[in-house]
């Protein structure tokens, strides 16, 4: 019987099997091309050109728009912002995430309630946020500096001050990115088989300092390399906060990257530059993707 | 070596009462195994006797001292685990070294880079690394110590767990199913190798599984379990020959005994079925079972079982032959040599009186006599 089946089947497919499958996939690769591909690769082009939004032609200038930016001061500095930012909000969030994922894995009551707690950052709306963080951290009015004047300390100007703007902006950097990473770590932890904690301690282990290094961290190995590379992509990628709180201000001290192309691209209209600005942030992204799947992958998994 | 003494553990979980007044020792060197049916509490047993799960009541004793309250590290007992349990991203040296490693290096001699400089370190770390590779060749692993478990077959990964149990000479081992994922060959093979490490090594020995053939084979004492109590510890040819206990009988033994339902008469007479089997059981007159081995069983015109044949089971070494009891619609197995066949239609069957075996009401086991007129 199912010999039969099995013998009748090729001869009723072939021909129908690989055109239905390009029909199936033709939603997905077409949308993929016109939304993905095809943008990026003007985008792509367009950084080598001189177009400008408005102007009636372009002229294609090669490595013109790099070598502009290499002499820009401005880009420069924002690309040191930039970094500045991801050097703080990468290793706080994901060294937070991960002491808060273990307290909380260890905890016997309240886990759902924590895990609440911290994710609530990750489904709120970033601009309300951002407003939100603009009351807390006033010179005047936010209750922060108004809780250091409590303690004689006076506050300083968190979101106008050239000295603590991109402080502040990491600070709420961390707070958005800390329940993500907590969320992932979690369930890193949970995919932990228990008896391997319980072998560790038959062997002898006898301090929970002990167990991480054991079993815990070399385990957790996967998870940690997939969020240092969510969270540094993430946190490269920085704007609503910007956009909103400091428009890249006081004095660009506050200008990263995404916003500088924002603003040459929408401000300015320049949009060849934009596009070279943009090629350079792909190029960084594309760059810790590389680092994940070809150097670090290999040193986690242990299958 | 140190021998364990659990006497009156009881452990709760939730409103599932697991194990309800359990006591067991194992002597020093001893080697015995706890048999019983899946979910009967042998592993809640076995994680409490390592300090894994806690127990609600009762002591525990390991080399004369009562670890009722240590720490599973501090217990000093290896574990091998039904899963295995070896860390992943070890080698298999790595692996049956870390018993050593937390033993016998000291917490700053383990530092991650600072340790390796840490004075005495190197002799230490080289002396740990001369024994796992000891432990390693013992079972056969020699080739094998740089590659990580998931490189391994299952029956690697079950001597490496292996070797990390017998790395250092604890006060005893527990083993957990150790061979529950092996094949047959496999089990069999890895079967002499435990117990040869045990003959070699003279540990005391906890072994816990539901395979009775392994228990009987394996341990110099068996403990039959069954809803969370242990209800027989024996050897193995007791257990098998002389139960003390309904639910022991029929666990034990393949194909299942076979049981009847008999009654006591007044007069101690054991009757099936209306007719006396030659057995005078002692104590009260009542309801009881009389349990019989399929090869205690064989065919005998002057039998005093009547049966009807249902149909024979080629085995091989052996044929069973699946019958009915005439009256009472009971099954019956035999076990007859290997070219038998079945007679058609009813007929009867004897069986050897000595070796009869019966169960008053209460499934305890009731001494009889075998009465001179019976056939044997
Ligand atoms: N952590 C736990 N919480 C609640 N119930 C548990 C827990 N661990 C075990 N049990 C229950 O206790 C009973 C005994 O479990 P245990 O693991 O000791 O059985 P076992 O005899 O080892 O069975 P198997 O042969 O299948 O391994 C089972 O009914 C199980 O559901
Ligand atoms: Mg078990």
């Amino acid at each position: 019987m199912s010999e039969a089946v099995a013998r009748a089947r090729p001869t009723f497919v072939p021909r129908g099997e690989g055109w239905a499958g390009w029909m199936l996939c033709l939603p997905a690769v077409l949308s993929y091309l016109l939304l993905l591909l095809l943008p990026t690769l003007a985008a792509v082009l367009l950084a080598f050109t001189d177009y400008e939004l408005g102007a009636p032609g372009l002229a294609w200038i090669g490595l013109g728009n790099f070598q502009e930016l290499l002499d820009d001061r401005g880009f420069r500095i924002s690309l040191r912002n930039t970094l500045i930012y991801v050097g703080i909000v990468a290793p706080v969030s994901i060294a937070g995430a991960l002491a808060l994922a273990l307290l909380i894995e260890a905890a016997t009551r309240g886990r759902a309630l924590f895990r609440a707690v911290f994710f609530l950052p990750m489904v709120s709306l970033p601009v309300a946020m951002a407003t939100a963080w603009q009351y807390l951290l006033h010179p005047t009015i936010g209750p922060l500096n108004a809780a250091l004047a409590q303690l004689g300390i006076a506050g300083p100007a968190w979101l106008t001050s050239s000295d603590t703007v991109l402080l502040s902006l990491a600070f709420i950097g961390i707070w958005e990115a800390i329940g993500f990473n907590l969320v992932l770590f979690l369930a890193g932890l949970t995919a932990i088989p228990r008896e391997l904690h319980q072998a560790a301690e038959v062997d002898g282990v006898k301090s929970a300092w002990e167990r991480f290094r054991l079993v815990t961290w070399p385990l957790l190995g996967p998870t940690t390399l997939f969020v240092v590379t969510i969270t540094m992509i993430r946190s490269v990628r920085v704007f609503d906060s910007v956009a909103v709180l400091t428009q890249g201000g006081p004095n660009r001290a506050s200008e990263v990257l995404l916003y500088t192309m924002y603003t040459e691209g929408f401000t300015f209209f320049r949009l060849g530059y934009s596009a070279a600005i943009t090629l350079v942030f792909l190029i960084i992204v594309l760059g810790l993707m590389l680092l994940q799947t070809r150097v670090l992958d290999k040193r986690v998994h242990y299958g | 070596m140190a021998g364990i003494v659990i006497s009156g553990v009881r452990k709760r979980f939730g409103d599932v009462q697991v194990l309800r007044d359990v006591s067991l020792s194992v002597a020093p060197g001893e080697f015995v195994a706890l048999v019983g049916p899946s979910g009967c509490g042998k592993t809640t047993l076995m994680r409490i006797v390592a300090g894994i799960e806690r127990h609600d009541a009762g002591s525990l004793d390991i080399g004369g001292r009562q670890v009722g309250g240590l720490r599973a590290a501090d217990r000093d007992v290896a574990m091998v685990f039904q899963s295995y349990a070896l860390y992943p991203h070890l080698t298999v040296a790595e692996n049956i070294a870390v018993p050593l490693t937390m033993r016998r290096l000291s917490s700053w001699q383990r530092l991650p880079l600072l340790g390796r400089f840490w004075p005495g370190a190197r002799a230490t770390r080289a002396g740990i690394a001369a024994d796992a590779a000891a432990a390693a060749d013992s079972l056969g692993l020699g080739a094998m110590l740089g590659r990580r478990p998931a490189q391994l077959s299952g029956g690697q990964r079950q001597r490496v767990a292996l070797a990390r149990a017998i790395v250092r000479s604890p006060k005893a081992f527990l083993m957990d199913e150790p061979l529950s994922n092996l094949d047959a060959a496999l089990r069999v093979q890895t079967r002499r190798e435990i117990v040869d490490i045990h003959r070699r090594v003279g540990a005391t020995t906890l072994y816990v599984t539901h395979d009775q053939s392994e228990a009987l084979t394996m341990a110099d004492r068996v403990a039959v379990m069954q809803a969370g109590q242990i209800l027989q510890v024996d050897t193995p040819e007791r257990i098998y020959a002389d139960p003390a206990d309904l639910r022991v009988a029929t666990f034990i033994g393949s194909p299942r005994i076979n049981t009847l339902p008999a009654e006591i008469r007044a007069d101690g007479m054991v009757m099936v079925a209306g007719l006396a089997m030659g057995l005078r059981a002692e104590g009260a007159a009542g309801e009881a079972t009389l349990a019989l081995r399929p090869e205690d069983l064989r065919p005998d015109p002057a039998g005093t079982l009547p049966v009807v044949t249902e149909h024979l089971e080629f085995l091989g070494e052996c044929t069973l032959l699946h019958a009915r009891h005439a009256g009472l619609g009971t099954a019956l197995t035999l076990r007859l040599p290997p070219g038998a066949t079945a007679a058609q239609g009813p007929f009867r069957l004897g069986f050897s009186a000595p070796r009869a075996l019966v169960f008053g009401a209460d499934g305890r086991r009731r001494a009889v006599r075998v009465l001179e007129a019976a056939h044997v």
